[in-house]
């Protein structure tokens, strides 16, 4: 059924039950994410693609649009939890980014930008986390996870459907882990598949990174935006 | 320690200079202070900072830099408009320092990934301090084999920081320049707009943190 609703007061055609931030996206609207993935069941855990639905404060890959649904994007109070939320991601673990493999490549980094983070208002952590270096083609490199479980909803044993990566334990102590014995089962594709679908540069596929010279990279060449509203699968 | 001077020798420094001509001076003194500073990072920033090329000329009608390696200035000579600040803080030294810029300096700005958030030093801060003196000086394959491991420690060393930290986290800072480096025309937009006046951003298309 097509319905009506407004973004930023800008009045748009839809159709019921598209979720929000497509629906932003289609029309030219920005929204940041760092678990959405176009297509894919929403995971609702990054949180930063929160708006304002009819007042409230909502992740809008969760939103079914609804006739009459008033959302805001820009305004200053919830433009400043996304970016706050950004933040946090990056204090929380250890984001370095001079010296990282997939800097240029990040999802996050780039979310960074759009939102234009200059420095976590949050003190830096700097946890200390083990890397897993165990299964044949993928390290995991813990610093920099942000449990945003795409790997973990998306990566499936092609056989079993069982999950490969998982997380354990909850809370601070919560960490990424990955079963070497379905990992090493995994096909050269799936492992890119893995590694590119991670926002962070927390799977890294073994032999590769820094590939591509600086100015060369893929959101070196069109930004994160652009790919965002050209509805390009990122 | 310096080397002892003898009574008939003369050292550069202590040659007679000549008087700064009044007009340049007072041109000099009209113009906006900018003080610069590396604390613990690698002078990339300030070399970033020349990167702006031809746009240095422009910036420096308005702006006459202070203190700075550039200067080889040491103090800070006159209360400055801006504090240019490259680096963490690693040790006792670089807090004193960041505090005299603080105290000195109208607006703080911090350049770099290191000034942003500890950068390349900040990776000591995953590991006790401990750890890393002994990595250094005790267990270090390059450590000189004829002596006995030492790690240094005298008056004159400034103490070392259990943990890096960025600049925000010791004093308070008005701007942020991410970026290792940061590119010059980022450095230059920021210096530009200040001392316009202007509105201070840095659009998404020029912010690097890498």
């Amino acid at each position: 059924m097509s319905i009506s609703i407004t973004i930023d007061g800008k009045e748009i055609e839809t159709e019921e039950g598209e979720t929000l931030i497509d629906v932003a996206a289609d029309n030219g609207v920005y929204i940041p994410s760092l678990c959405y993935m176009r297509g894919k069941p929403c995971l609702g855990t990054c949180r930063v693609c929160s708006v304002k639905v009819n007042g409230n404060v909502m992740a809008s890959c969760t939103v079914p649009v609804a006739d009459g649904m008033e959302v805001s994007v820009a305004d200053p109070e919830v433009a400043d939890m996304r970016k706050a939320l950004v933040e946090i991601n990056f204090s929380e673990g250890n984001h370095n980014c001079p010296s990282c493999e997939k800097s240029g490549r990040c999802e996050l980094q780039a979310v960074g930008y759009e939102v234009e983070m200059m420095a976590s208002r949050f003190p830096y952590r700097f946890p200390v986390r083990t890397r897993d270096h165990a299964s044949e083609h993928i390290f995991l490199e813990r610093d920099r996870c942000i449990f945003c479980q795409r790997c973990v909803e998306f990566i499936r044993d092609k056989e079993t459907g069982q999950k490969i990566f998982t997380i354990s334990e909850r809370g601070t102590g919560a960490q990424i882990d990955i079963d070497e014995e379905l990992a090493n089962k995994m096909t050269p594709e799936q492992v890119t598949e893995a590694a590119e679908m991670c926002p962070v540069g927390c799977i890294i596929e073994k032999g590769l990174g820094y590939n591509d010279p600086m100015g060369k990279r893929k959101f070196d060449i069109k930004s994160l935006r652009q790919r965002t509203l050209e509805g390009e699968e990122v | 320690m310096n080397k002892p001077v003898k009574e008939d020798e003369t050292l550069a420094h202590h040659l007679p200079t000549t008087p700064m001509d009044p007009d340049v001076m007072a041109a000099r003194n009209a113009k906006i202070q900018v003080a610069m500073i590396g604390l613990c990072g690698c002078w990339g920033c300030n070399l970033s900072f020349l990167d702006m090329d031809e746009n240095l000329l422009k910036l420096l009608e308005k702006v006459n830099i202070n203190r700075s390696s550039f200067t080889d200035i040491k103090e800070i000579p006159v209360r400055s408009a801006i504090g240019f600040i490259e680096g963490g803080i690693a040790n006792e030294e670089n807090i004193e320092t960041l505090e005299h810029f603080r105290e000195n300096c109208d607006i703080l700005i911090s350049v770099g990934a290191c000034a942003v958030w500890g950068g390349v030093p900040a990776m000591r801060n995953v590991e006790t301090l401990e750890d890393c003196l002994r990595e250094a000086y005790i267990d270090s394959p390059t450590r000189p084999l004829q002596q006995p491991p030492t790690i240094p420690y005298h008056p004159d060393i400034p103490r070392i920081t259990k943990k890096v930290y960025p600049l925000h986290e010791v004093v308070k800072i008005d701007y942020f320049i991410p970026g290792c480096p940061p590119d010059g025309q980022v450095i230059y937009k920021v210096l530009d707009d200040l001392v316009h006046g202007r509105p201070f951003s840095i659009p998404a298309e020029i912010n690097r943190y890498d």
